[in-house]
């Protein structure tokens, strides 16, 4: 039997970790994710999970990769702050193909910035903030029931193309409460990583078959190899020739454009013969629906769709969309809109993209995206 | 074939270490110890980060990783965290362990998480081509520190030892079968246990210091070196630049893991 129940953003990212078999929490305290750990720290222990607080958002995400090395699911939670901490490691996962899952509570940047105010200013961070390339995937929820699925999500993708996943909220989402529908635990699908390695005599660890995914069993469950985060080979020991480093390159970053269609999420609401879109993502997502009933009720037609996957970019939901419409507006806490880029870089010129930015540590209000709307209709820039 | 090539891949040899280089010394120490426990080579993770000593421990066919520098000790704590049956061996250079990743030490030496750390100091950053560590004496010359080291040598057995580590101990690679021994029991030695390895690096620091000689490095680190029995019978300013080598440090503190499953009731049935 499903349940109503009333639910804080982080704690419904708590308990989904749980349904979703999260066994090793490591965290360093931070708002606005705090109370995510704080949970998971009391109710780990009788899912048969461990809970740590570490010396340092570093040590945290260190933690959690080697549980995750070691064939247990793995997650932290933080803020910008700590997320920029964690760039190391982030690209570091990614490159040695351990699934991990991090909630990133977004918080007013850059610096210290604000603890206590929402922003949208991590999405480049996001899959740009380590050095070099690699690939990870980033899911942006947009309410507290949503925050809860995506969350099991999350851990699904991770495991199933071992990647880094991460959990893109705000500070809104983080502690708003809301009364939602939790489904039954059994009712949702777990998915665990691969575990039909080859025998130990043929096995290499990075040596992948059709699906490009490798077999990485736990440490110490049986198969001695080397997880390294040096260019590798198949044997995954250090090889720095130059097909090996291009062959590595290529490969990692190549592995989640095959499943495009399994990973990428995108929300979309269609209105005939509209020539305005709305592109709105997590929080902001609310506050832009609502103006767009206001839109129509005054007689402007307006398209919507809602990038719910953010990594990789729903380019190509995007791209239909540009064809259609004029003009997309991207609502986006954050100064350079940092979403807006990527929906201009997506469509190449199919559409005029208009940016609308709110940095005060408010969240985006229905009025004034309408008000942009209105604007956009009457041909005002 | 020595009945220690069980231990190698070697089809990773013909190693990266420079000749006259102490490290392969202490590592070959390590293996001996795990040779002698007869630890299951399947569920012994190594574990390890960046430097001539991090890259080290990939030449041993056990489950290893090799984790972004002075990352080793979060790596391994979560390895026990998820499996804390497997016995888990860090392996790192001065720098790794005490420069960048200093504040891991410190917090796992105060934690007590059942790990063992092995630290081959060689006063030198090799790899990089011989910058000065926390670790280089004052005075010495180094790549960064072409006037000579300015900083005071940091004492990492003092460091650890005032964190809390439950066993720590020094030893050398000419003392080759005490420092074995030492490995062996900070193996067997419940909680995190830390064994300090001197090892030499001629290329790196031998050659700026005007003793790239393999032999005469070690005998210089057999002459700094003292038994605790030695010590006693020397005074302050006899001990000035001795170092202590045995076990320092052997306590029975809980460890981190055991505590943690007694008082949150972990559920193992569901683990």
């Amino acid at each position: 039997m499903s349940k109503k129940v009333l639910m804080q953003g982080n704690q419904a990212i708590a308990e989904a970790a749980l349904v979703a078999g999260v066994k090793v929490c490591a965290g360093y305290p931070i708002t606005p994710s705090t109370e995510v750990v704080e949970l998971l720290s009391k109710k780990m222990p009788s899912y048969g999970g461990r809970f740590i607080q570490m010396e340092d958002e570093i040590a945290s995400i260190g933690a959690i990769i080697g549980a995750s090395a070691a064939g247990k699911k793995a997650m932290t939670a933080t803020s910008g702050p700590g997320f920029s901490l964690m760039q190391e490691l982030l690209g570091y996962a990614a490159m040695v193909e351990i699934p991990i899952v991090i909630y990133n509570a977004q918080r007013v940047g850059p610096s210290t910035g604000g603890a206590t105010k929402p922003q949208q200013g991590d999405i480049m961070q996001t899959k740009w903030g380590s050095h070099g390339e690699s690939p990870r995937i980033a899911l942006s929820p947009s309410s507290v029931e949503e925050a809860y699925k995506l969350t099991i999500t999350a851990f699904n993708l991770s495991e199933k193309y071992m990647v880094p996943v991460v959990i893109l909220g705000d500070e809104t989402l983080a502690h708003i409460r809301e009364s939602i529908t939790i489904p039954e635990p059994d009712s949702f699908e777990i998915i665990n990583r691969r575990t039909d390695a080859v025998p130990q005599e043929e096995y290499l660890p990075y040596k992948v078959d059709d699906t490009r995914i490798p077999v990485l069993p736990p440490l110490g469950g049986g198969y001695r190899y080397n997880i390294s985060g040096m260019i590798h080979g198949d044997k995954g020991v250090p090889n720095l020739a130059p097909d090996v480093i291009d062959y590595c390159i290529r490969r990692i970053n190549n592995k989640l454009k095959k499943y495009y269609d399994d990973i990428v999420m995108v929300e979309r609401i269609k209105e005939k013969g509209s020539r305005i879109a709305v592109l709105a993502y997590g929080s902001t997502t609310r506050p832009a629906k609502s103006a767009i009933k206001m839109a129509q009720k005054n007689g402007i037609k307006v398209d919507f769709i809602r990038p719910i996957t953010i990594w990789p970019f729903p380019e190509r939901e995007i791209r239909e969309i540009a064809s259609k419409v004029d003009k997309i507006l991207v609502p986006e806490m954050n100064f350079e809109g940092q979403v807006a880029g990527l929906v201009r870089q997506s469509i190449e010129g199919a559409a005029e993209v208009i940016q609308f930015s709110k940095v005060s540590g408010l969240p985006m209000y229905a009025e004034e995206i309408y008000h942009q709307i209105t604007k956009i209709d009457r041909g005002e820039k | 074939m020595s009945k220690l090539d069980k231990y190698l891949r070697l089809d990773q040899i013909p190693h990266f270490a420079c000749s006259g280089c102490g490290h392969g010394t202490a590592l070959a120490a390590m293996v001996r110890a795990i040779d002698k426990l007869g630890l299951d080579q399947n569920t012994t993770i190594m574990v390890c980060a960046i430097g001539c000593a991090g890259r080290l421990p990939v030449y041993l066919d056990f489950p290893s990783i090799r984790t972004p520098h002075g990352r080793a000790l979060t790596v391994a704590t979560g390895i026990k965290l998820a499996n804390p049956e497997l016995k888990v061996i860090v392996f790192m250079g001065d720098g790794d362990a005490a420069a960048i990743g200093g504040n891991h030490l410190i917090h796992a030496a105060r934690r007590n998480i059942d790990l063992t750390a092995i630290i081959a100091i060689n006063e030198i950053y090799g790899m990089t081509g011989g910058q000065y560590a926390p670790t280089t004496k004052p005075g010495h010359l180094a790549s960064t520190a072409p006037f000579g080291m300015i900083e005071p040598q940091m004492d990492i057995c003092k460091l650890v030892e005032a964190a809390g580590a439950n066993f720590v101990a020094r030893g050398d690679i000419f003392h080759i079968v005490e420092l074995e021994k030492l490995m062996l029991k900070a193996i067997s030695h419940k909680g995190f246990s830390v064994v300090e390895a001197l090892t030499n690096c001629p290329t790196q620091f031998g050659r700026r210091n005007k003793n790239s000689k393999p032999s005469e490095m070690i005998k210089n680190i057999k002459e700094m070196t003292i038994t605790k029995k030695q010590a006693e019978k020397l005074s302050k300013d006899e001990l000035e630049h001795k170092l202590v080598r045995g076990i320092l440090v052997e306590k029975e503190r809980p460890e981190y893991i055991e505590e943690y499953d007694r008082i949150t009731h972990f559920n193992k049935e569901v683990s």
